[in-house]
């Protein structure tokens, strides 16, 4: 395992070997701004918030995916990559059905506050409403397709930390959507065992707990920091 | 003394809320009063032939309807400055959640498969105004100088821009939609 040197920001840190550019500057305090990455789930480059410029290469890319490399220069925090990642935000907004004063999630949403964040004060492309399913057919949470935004932090957790893998992701483009198992309906699905985790997770609105109305659903995720920690060292405390 | 700022409010496709949320300014209604005039709003009872020339309109609302489309533009015309007014405006919002489904559905579903069906749906051009096939927030039809975010915004928010536009200042807003 060797240690590699890289600089982020014009501060120079180091990581070691197999690190994300994404964990390393998580870990010096460089917050750079995310929605499909989970802390201790595998990352899947899904959002591209994370976009960041690396010296010598042509394009950008997710730090999330991309592996430290010894002398490696990245920048986190440019002009570009703020107007980027608000052209982004707008692009996910006008994707779906994204409608903050009537959802379960408004004012506790990932999704909006990294909006608000990012400065986005309306959305330059045109809105698509798609047309979308809501699935109420499970006995504790519910499924809103509108608010999703194919993160698949439900459909990585549900895999690595509750192994159960009730969810992925079937369509292309547009029609892109969530599936409980081979497209059942929620309430229907033989593997989901109704431990509530991918709810949790979820970073919008799309995942909610039944019985919800506006604003009332605040998602708690402290249970996967102690699950994590307890299957890495074997001591399952409450707080590490 | 210099001329008093012409400010109108308009309440297009959207609840009222956003007015409402003004109606919260309370006493600092009178504050504003003293620099503005207010010229055209539902809020006062003065009446106009045509939209008169003005410095700043609030615009409340989704475009819904062809009215709205014809207003928005005369607005635009006669207006400085034009300031998307709350979600609706800013993006289309619940005005726009009727845009996953067709405006025949839609008719339907509000005129035909309701208990209190009386004439049915309205037919004629000087009955209601014909809705248009796709709601749509404002900027997609002209160019909007400010956008108020918020569902609605609150009084707090509607006194900074308003009172920043009148200082000639850059508000301090956070941009936050719901």
């Amino acid at each position: 395992m060797s240690v590699k040197t890289l600089t982020i920001d014009g501060k120079m840190m180091t990581g070691v070997e197999g690190d994300t550019v994404f964990t390393v500057a998580f870990h010096n305090q460089v917050q750079i701004p995310r929605l499909c990455h989970l802390g201790g789930v595998p990352d899947v480059g899904a959002c591209r918030m994370c976009l960041v410029e690396v010296e010598g290469r042509s394009k950008l890319s997710a730090s999330c995916m991309t592996t430290i490399e010894e002398g490696m220069v990245v920048r986190t925090d440019t002009e570009q990559l703020r107007e980027y990642r608000k052209l982004l935000m707008e692009l996910l907004l006008a994707e779906g059905n994204h409608v903050c004063s009537v959802c379960v999630s408004n004012g506790n949403c990932e999704l909006q506050d990294l909006a608000t964040h990012l400065g986005v004060d309306h959305v330059r492309v045109p809105y698509r409403h798609p047309r979308r399913e809501v699935d109420l057919s499970h006995e504790r949470f519910g499924l809103d397709q509108n608010r999703c935004i194919a993160c698949t932090r439900c459909v990585r957790t549900c895999d690595e930390v509750e192994g159960a893998h009730v969810w992925d992701m079937a369509g292309r483009g547009e029609k892109l959507h969530l599936v409980a198992d081979l497209g059942e309906p929620w309430g229907n699905s033989e593997n989901c065992t109704k431990c509530g985790k991918c709810v949790q997770v979820c970073p919008t609105g799309a995942l909610f707990t039944k019985g919800s109305a506006v604003g009332e659903m605040e998602k708690d995720r402290s249970f996967l920091k102690y699950i994590v920690y307890g299957r890495e060292r074997h001591q399952w405390v409450k707080k590490p | 003394m210099s001329a008093k700022v012409k400010l109108a409010t308009v309440w297009l496709g959207g609840c009222s809320g956003c007015h409402m949320s003004f109606l919260d300014l309370d006493e600092r209604l009178i504050e504003l009063a003293a620099r503005v005039e207010f010229c055209l709003s539902p809020l006062v009872d003065t009446k106009f032939k045509d939209f008169p020339e003005v410095d700043v309109t609030l615009v409340e609302g989704a475009v819904a309807n062809v009215e709205h489309v014809e207003m928005l533009h005369t607005i635009r015309a006669r207006s400085k400055l034009v300031i998307a007014f709350g979600d609706c405006a800013v993006s289309g919002n619940i005005t726009a959640m009727r845009n996953n489904f067709t405006v025949d559905e839609v008719m339907n579903r509000a005129y035909r498969e309701t208990c209190a069906v009386v004439n049915g749906v309205p037919v004629g051009d000087d009955i209601v105004p014909k809705l248009v096939p796709k709601v749509k927030p404002l900027h997609e039809l002209v160019k909007i100088d400010h956008y108020l975010q918020g569902c609605p915004p609150s009084a707090d928010r509607i006194w900074e821009l308003v009172t920043a536009l009148l200082d000639g200042r850059a508000p301090k807003l956070e941009r936050r939609f719901g």
